[in-house]
């Protein structure tokens, strides 16, 4: 039995209007239940493949495929509303939506409880943290109930310690809730620690230089990052890495 | 660390509370100060470098105060014309507030209608006001809806540019999330795009109101017709050399001015605490 991919690209490849490349050929379907990390150079295109799953880029060769109905989309900044508090920022795709407001509030409530932020729902974002603000941008997704969660490099500007936390917590969303997820990073260990999968792409254009399966079961515990198994799942994912940036010219 | 609430396991505590605002103290004891200096060099210069016989060029403050405030015929006079200006200013600069922040919102809808409209708000900006006043007496008479309309036209220009800047000032990321979540075009001006551009328009509307009072005086100044306000009485006291009067005039409508000024400040404070920026 062949299960629907939640994600497909199929010989898809993007140039803009300015005629920059920034996706060429690529071939990835991402299946329910799967992780994928995409790493790759700066400007590689990992991106852009996330924008153009989430509509807001067409292709302009091939398709993009979109399998699953429901979608969660966190981007690089947790891009919350300032004037709204954590609650009323969670509840916007809602609003949008039109669910009526009690519902909507209900939906909230347990995302925002979900990401550890119960105490917060009253603040607003320039009352918190980055790593919270991001909590609350993960929350906000998960009031869609994602059947395909995209993450835009969220965790880029935490420091160390709270990135390693939201890893963990993002891996349990995935082990409880079991979405197909597609999560763009420029951390080596980060993406094998996330991943069923880690695709590396070279650029530019991009292209899928190596397709990395990652064999540790979930949940995983943050110890594993000390482990051989994983030291030598990262050293296999860097050299792929500088692979595809050597061919990159400079 | 300062902060009172507790930290969900594992993330940073939030950010500690930012310093308030500068203490009162300075922000009221500085602007004194440099008023106090500026009437004790006022009346230096009155008493010191005026020859006595033509001190009606500029009499000191303690004259000004005499003859322009605590003289009760005077003092209304003054007080009965400025309250015709004020009205016919904030009038206008309501109307400019609606129309303005209309306008921007249409240009920033579709580009063609930024395009074919904002030379003319230009225009608006860059137009001799002492060449349109007399024809707008002409065309709509002397009254009151005449002079609105020259407040109007002075002060919509600062609204409309300062709100079509603040709602494309909007993040391309938080487009993104609205688009994302299939926002319709009001949702996206009403919840996104309004809201984000409230201090930028805020910014517009202090100029706006200095230039609507402005608008105002120059209106009833050229007018010389129908009620009468301030800047009939200030070319009136031109002509009977009442320096004193002319100055109390002058200074009562800077203070209008101010206050309106301050109430803009005032709602922009809030604003930005909204947004977490104070």
């Amino acid at each position: 039995m062949s299960i629907d991919p939640a994600l497909a690209f199929r010989g898809t490849s993007l140039t803009f209007a300015n005629g920059t490349r920034a996706l060429h050929d690529v071939d990835l379907e991402v299946r329910p239940g799967e992780f994928v990390s995409l790493v790759g150079p700066s400007g590689c295109g990992k991106s852009t493949m996330l924008r153009l799953a989430a509509g807001f880029e067409t292709a302009t060769d091939g398709s993009v495929e979109v399998g699953a109905g429901r979608l969660g989309y966190v981007f690089q900044e947790a891009t919350l509303l300032p004037w709204r508090t954590v609650a009323r920022n969670v509840e916007l795709p809602a609003e949008l939506a039109g669910v009526p407001k009690a519902e909507r509030r209900e939906a909230a409530r347990d995302a925002i409880e979900r990401v550890g932020l119960a105490a917060f729902a009253k603040h607003r974002p320039s009352q918190l943290s980055g790593g919270m603000r991001m909590r609350a941008s993960i929350a906000r997704a998960l009031t869609m109930r994602p059947e395909l969660f995209l993450f835009d490099e969220p965790f880029g500007a935490l420091d160390e310690i709270t990135r390693q936390h939201l890893n963990a917590e993002v891996g349990n969303l995935f082990a409880r809730d079991g979405f197909a997820g597609v999560f763009v990073t420029h951390s080596v260990p980060e993406s094998v620690f996330m991943s069923t999968r880690v695709v590396v792409l070279r650029g530019q254009p991009g292209e899928v230089a190596a397709d990395l399966p990652v064999p540790f079961p979930f949940p995983r515990d943050p110890e594993l990052r000390y482990t051989a198994e994983f030291a030598a799942l990262a050293s296999e994912v860097s050299a792929a890495l500088r692979g595809a940036e050597q061919e990159v010219p400079a | 660390m300062t902060a009172v609430l507790e930290a969900p396991a594992g993330t940073e505590a939030p950010q500690a509370k930012r310093p308030r605002r500068r203490p009162a103290p300075l922000r009221v004891l500085a602007p004194v100060a440099v008023f106090v200096l500026v009437i004790a060099a006022w009346a230096a210069s009155s008493h010191l470098l005026v020859p006595e016989a033509s001190r009606f060029l500029l009499p000191p403050p303690e004259a000004v105060v005499a003859e322009g405030l605590l003289d009760p015929v005077a003092r209304t006079e003054i007080l009965t014309a400025l309250w015709n200006t004020v009205q016919v200013a904030l009038c206008g600069l309501a109307i400019a507030i609606v129309l303005g922040v209309l306008v921007a919102v249409v240009m920033s809808q579709a580009r063609w209608a930024e395009f074919s409209l904002y030379p003319y708000a230009v225009v608006l900006q860059t137009i001799p006001i002492l060449a349109v006043v007399p024809l707008f007496g002409f065309w709509f008479g002397y009254e009151f809806g005449s002079r609105v309309i020259v407040c109007v036209m002075v002060s919509l220009f600062p609204v409309v540019t300062n709100t079509l800047f603040g709602l494309k000032s909007v993040a391309p990321a938080e487009h993104d999330l609205f688009t994302l979540h299939g926002a319709t075009r009001l949702q996206r001006l009403w919840k996104l795009q309004l809201p984000a551009a409230l201090p930028a328009m805020i910014s517009g509307f202090k100029i706006s109101g200095g230039q609507a009072i402005i608008g105002s005086i120059v209106a009833d100044f050229f007018f010389r017709q129908g009620v009468p306000g301030i800047g009939r009485m200030i070319d009136v006291y031109r002509q009977r050399l009442a320096t004193e009067e002319l100055l109390t005039a002058l200074l009562l409508s800077s203070l209008v001015g101010l206050c309106l000024f301050w109430a803009f400040d005032l709602l922009a404070g809030r604003v930005d605490r909204l947004h977490g920026k104070r």
